[in-house]
């Protein structure tokens, strides 16, 4: 058991009890970094000076005393968190060599009780993708097996607890971007409520779907981060005033009782067979724990992928403006006026998928079609968040899938949007409705890739899918499991 | 035919990107494709459906209306691509 091998709560007793200090922890997860992210391609930029400038401060802490569960605890962050000071990418030449002037209060947080930063993490560009692989900087491979995506667009973010590269890690989701990856790389994802973290300082791609949240190597670690990053913030006016609640208070492993909706228009036949046997299993599990089962219906399932790529691009287009050359970013070289400069500037700054969703945005929004398209879109997402309301009259939590299939091969999707689009079908209606929703390990594929379930629960629900996440984890122990690098 | 290339020359325009002709060709094939199959949600009524403006129920998030420091020029100016004296450089604006 390496150092870079413990979860927060293993490394945090170690440093309790004086047993090994932050600076060491530090150092063993830079040197992990160092070995093996030329295959994995986890981090765009790894801070060793700030990491251990960061550890030593926690140590002096620690010997004071005055310690809590996240001092000196190595973490790394997607590169969409602002980070003072420390080059922030959000996997984009346009923003290649942006040094943000303020931190994100997420990270603000976690850094004020002691947490260390040892890099920012690899992404699709923009948060624009479920594969990682519109980064200017190079696809992150999955560490179960190289060939392969880690998810996206929080790939790095999953690949790095999969290779051990940092004890917990942030991403961000806006239509499964926590999850899905957190699924491919065998790790736990989770995507608070809207509102429930401050998205201050997150670089914005859709407005109305953008949360953060944590990707850990087990549930107790993911509810840790929760309580460390949720709460209101003046600076973000869509975050909400409620309490924070213990989650750890939720890890009992009792799912007695406990109503799981399954939705039927979510296990439709052609399901890949070994998410359908982790599925079954995972049903078999829960039953022997005393949960009960209730089939419900979310009718509108089948209209969730195209109401997110109305909504979602639109929010993007306008997002993105801000990205012109004139304040910061890359300005093209001799434009001949400032129209010149915008169009040059963005056409060179920016990759295709992105400039493929600024122009689906662009149009939704404009004149003559925002009524046909993003008008229709929001309706049809008020239809989709009133099918979730309904079903949680009847059951506490639901139970699905995470991906349609495990891992896809790194360039096997990439010649057809659409195509991957579509792979997002059972984690996009869950940012529609603004609810919550984690991804656990729940198995592996014959080839080896590992597969995840997902819990979403109503709105404001986080402690009763940890709840039930953390259970099921117990009963079943994949999170155990290591990739071989 | 969901958008023509001529419509998608418009919105690039909308967009402030300059599109090479490989990438409007692309673009407009994609875009097409996309546009089609987003055409479901006209399967589904939705008279009398408020749209979501807001993911969560919330109104009104004010703060008072007190004046409290800024980032600094400095700090505002820390990433510009120009800069002259506390402003930042751009090309013309008004010809």
């Amino acid at each position: 058991m390496e150092l870079f091998d413990l979860t927060i709560h293993e490394l945090h007793d170690r440093l309790k009890r004086r047993e090994v200090s932050s600076v060491e922890a530090t150092k063993a997860m830079l040197a992990r970094i160092e070995a093996t992210d030329a295959t994995v391609n986890a981090f765009i930029t790894v801070t060793p000076d700030e990491a251990l400038k960061g550890a030593e401060e926690a140590d002096k802490r620690i010997a004071e005393g005055s310690m809590d569960i996240l001092t000196g605890i190595p973490l790394a962050l997607k590169d969409i968190f602002l980070t003072q000071g420390v080059r922030t990418t959000c996997g984009s030449r346009i923003l290649e060599n942006f040094i943000p002037p303020y931190d994100a209060t997420s990270w603000l947080k976690l850094k004020e009780r002691g947490a260390v930063l040892v890099g920012k993490l690899n992404q699709d560009e923009f948060a624009m993708g479920s594969s990682s692989e519109s980064s200017a900087f190079g696809p992150t491979r999955n560490p179960w097996n190289p060939d392969c995506i880690p998810g996206g667009s929080s790939g790095g973010s999953a690949a790095a607890i999969a290779a051990r590269q940092a004890t917990a890690t942030l991403g961000t989701d806006t239509g499964g971007s926590i999850r899905q990856p957190a699924a491919h790389c065998g790790c736990v994802g989770l995507k608070p409520t809207y509102g429930r973290v401050s998205r201050y300082g997150v670089i914005a791609y859709a407005s109305s779907l953008d949360q953060v949240g944590p990707v850990t190597r087990d549930v107790r670690d993911a509810a840790i981060m929760l309580g460390a990053i949720a709460g209101h913030d003046p600076l973000d006016s869509t975050s909400v005033e409620r309490p924070v609640p213990d989650y750890t208070k939720s890890l009992t492993a009792d799912v007695k009782g406990l109503k799981i909706g399954l939705p039927k228009e979510y296990f439709i036949s052609g399901l890949d067979p070994d998410v359908q046997k982790a599925m079954d299993l995972a049903i078999e599990t829960y039953r022997g724990m005393g949960a009960e089962f209730v089939e419900i219906s979310l009718p509108h399932t089948d209209y969730a992928v195209a109401c997110y790529y109305l909504i979602a691009t639109a929010e993007a287009s306008s997002n993105l403006a801000r990205y012109d050359g004139v304040r910061f970013g890359h300005r093209s070289k001799d434009p001949k006026g400032l129209l010149d400069m915008y169009c040059k500037s963005r056409a060179e700054g920016f990759g295709t998928e992105v400039k493929r969703r600024i122009m689906l945005g662009t149009y939704a929004l404009s004149s003559g079609y925002y009524d046909a398209y993003y008008l229709k879109a929001q309706k049809v997402r008020t239809l989709i968040m009133q099918d979730f309301l309904k079903a949680f009259g009847t059951v506490d939590v639901i139970l699905t899938p995470v991906t349609p299939t495990p891992a896809f091969r790194i360039g096997e999707k990439t010649s057809d949007p659409l195509q991957m689009y579509l792979s997002d079908i059972f984690t996009i209606p869950t940012n529609l409705a603004g609810t919550c929703g984690i991804s656990v390990p729940a198995g592996m594929s014959r080839d080896g890739l590992p597969i995840g379930l997902q819990l979403v629960g109503r709105p404001f629900g986080e402690e009763e899918i940890i709840r039930a996440a953390h259970a099921f984890e117990q009963a079943t122990q994949w999170h155990i499991l290591k990739a071989s690098l | 035919m969901k958008i023509t290339r001529q419509q998608v020359e418009n919105v690039a325009v909308l967009a402030r990107l300059e599109l090479s002709d490989a990438e409007t060709e692309m673009f407009t094939g994609q875009m097409d494709a996309i546009l089609a199959y987003v055409d479901k949600l006209n399967e589904l009524d939705t008279t009398g459906i408020v749209p979501t403006s807001h993911a969560v129920p919330m109104e009104n998030a004010f703060r008072a209306d007190e004046v409290r420091p800024s980032m600094g020029v400095e700090n505002a100016l820390g990433n510009a691509p120009g800069r002259i004296e506390d402003f930042f450089r751009v090309p013309k604006v008004i010809e």
